[in-house]
């Protein structure tokens, strides 16, 4: 695999977290429980939707082929997403849905400090900016996890429910291969296992602030960022997020 | 996988709708980004006033409105109350000595 071609796998994980995330955050939208929290899931995931553009259009300059940030967002299938399982994954409940964020940031945030000194200033120039966004993500999604974690007994089962049922994919975050390996090489990025230690005592400090129980099992699904293999959700998913440009191609606004 | 922590030991076995609590409510108040002091831009729900204040941000700051928020509690407000409209503001209409108009304020003074 050449330098360019692992930049474009690399900037296309980056991308496609944000934009996979980014819209089952907005599938919230006018659905959230409380007003309150609708508009801070649409400012989320609006944020999100911004650094996809940063990182989409960097994906298209490094390949050469004249694709722009939407081409991808918009043109492409399942098998060449290249977004972590843990992203797809369905909103399900408020809670869910929060587990999920918080699991996701807490490792975007530890990503993006890194990014910010990376050789290329052009990443290190996305990660700067997005790294202000997504502190404020992990602080929210953090304090929400808490709060519904040690708040009732209700919400306390659903939070140890999400949890449970998220466990398996946080893993594949951490996961190097010979993409992550030619980055760190070049210093673009860090090896993504380098981020481990980090990210599992800051979700070890928050869940036991949560009074949650953190599975005894490193059991971790993968497929996701290789485009190996999605989970089914993705496709379904697409269907929505891709219909316009699919039904009118080529329209705007 | 685990279970429910041990705290929890009420943690019913069957989902059963939850009742619904209503937040209290709070007060917003933002400084702008000229502005000397903080105004009341309006009000939301919110658990705690850690979380009043994020909410305040993702609700009233959007569009670059603020440099800092307060938030209060709303109970904490005592306000005068309408009936006592009369008593409380008209005695001052007739009072038009009140205004600071009637004396020049030197340049150097600067705003007031």
């Amino acid at each position: 695999m050449t330098r360019d071609m692992a930049f474009f796998e690399f900037l296309c994980r980056m991308g496609d977290n944000t934009l996979v995330l980014g819209h089952r955050v907005s599938e919230w939208c006018g659905h959230a429980p409380v007003l309150e929290e609708d508009i801070a899931l649409a400012n989320t995931a609006l944020d999100l939707i911004g650094q996809t553009q940063m990182w989409l259009g960097l994906a298209g300059e490094v390949e050469g082929e004249g694709r722009s940030a939407d081409d991808l967002a918009m043109l492409r299938d399942a098998w060449d997403f290249r977004n972590v399982l843990l992203a797809e994954q369905p909103n399900g409940d408020f809670g869910q849905t929060m587990m999920r964020q918080y699991l996701f940031d807490q490792a975007h945030v530890l990503l993006l400090q890194k990014l910010a000194g990376s050789s290329d200033e052009r990443v290190a120039g996305i990660a700067a900016k997005a790294v202000k966004e997504v502190a404020y993500h992990v602080e929210r999604s953090r304090d929400t996890v808490i709060g519904l974690g040690d708040g009732t007994s209700e919400s306390h089962r659903r939070m140890q429910a999400a949890l449970d049922l998220l466990w398996p994919y946080a893993g594949e975050m951490f996961t190097d291969d010979e993409v992550s390996g030619i980055m760190a090489g070049e210093g673009i990025a860090p090896e993504p296992s380098s981020l481990r230690a980090a990210w599992d005592a800051a979700v070890q400090e928050t869940m036991s602030e949560a009074t949650l129980v953190i599975p005894d099992s490193d059991f971790a699904h993968a497929g996701g960022k290789t485009g190996f293999r999605h989970s089914e959700h993705l496709g379904h998913m697409l269907t929505q997020m891709q219909w316009l440009q699919r039904a009118y191609p080529g329209a705007r606004w | 996988m685990s279970s429910p922590n041990a705290a929890y030991p009420d943690t019913p076995d069957q989902a059963t709708k939850p009742k619904r609590h209503e937040w209290p409510l709070w007060e917003v108040f933002i400084r702008g980004q000229h502005g000397m002091s903080h105004r009341h831009v309006g009000s939301l729900h919110a658990p705690d006033a850690d979380m009043a204040v994020k909410n305040a941000r993702d609700v009233y700051t959007r569009r670059n409105e603020g440099v800092s928020i307060w938030v209060v509690e709303a109970r904490h407000i005592a306000a005068s109350s309408p009936s006592d409209k009369g008593p409380l503001y008209e005695p001052s209409e007739s009072k038009v000595y009140r205004h600071p108009t009637f004396f020049d304020i030197p340049e150097e003074v600067g705003a007031m």
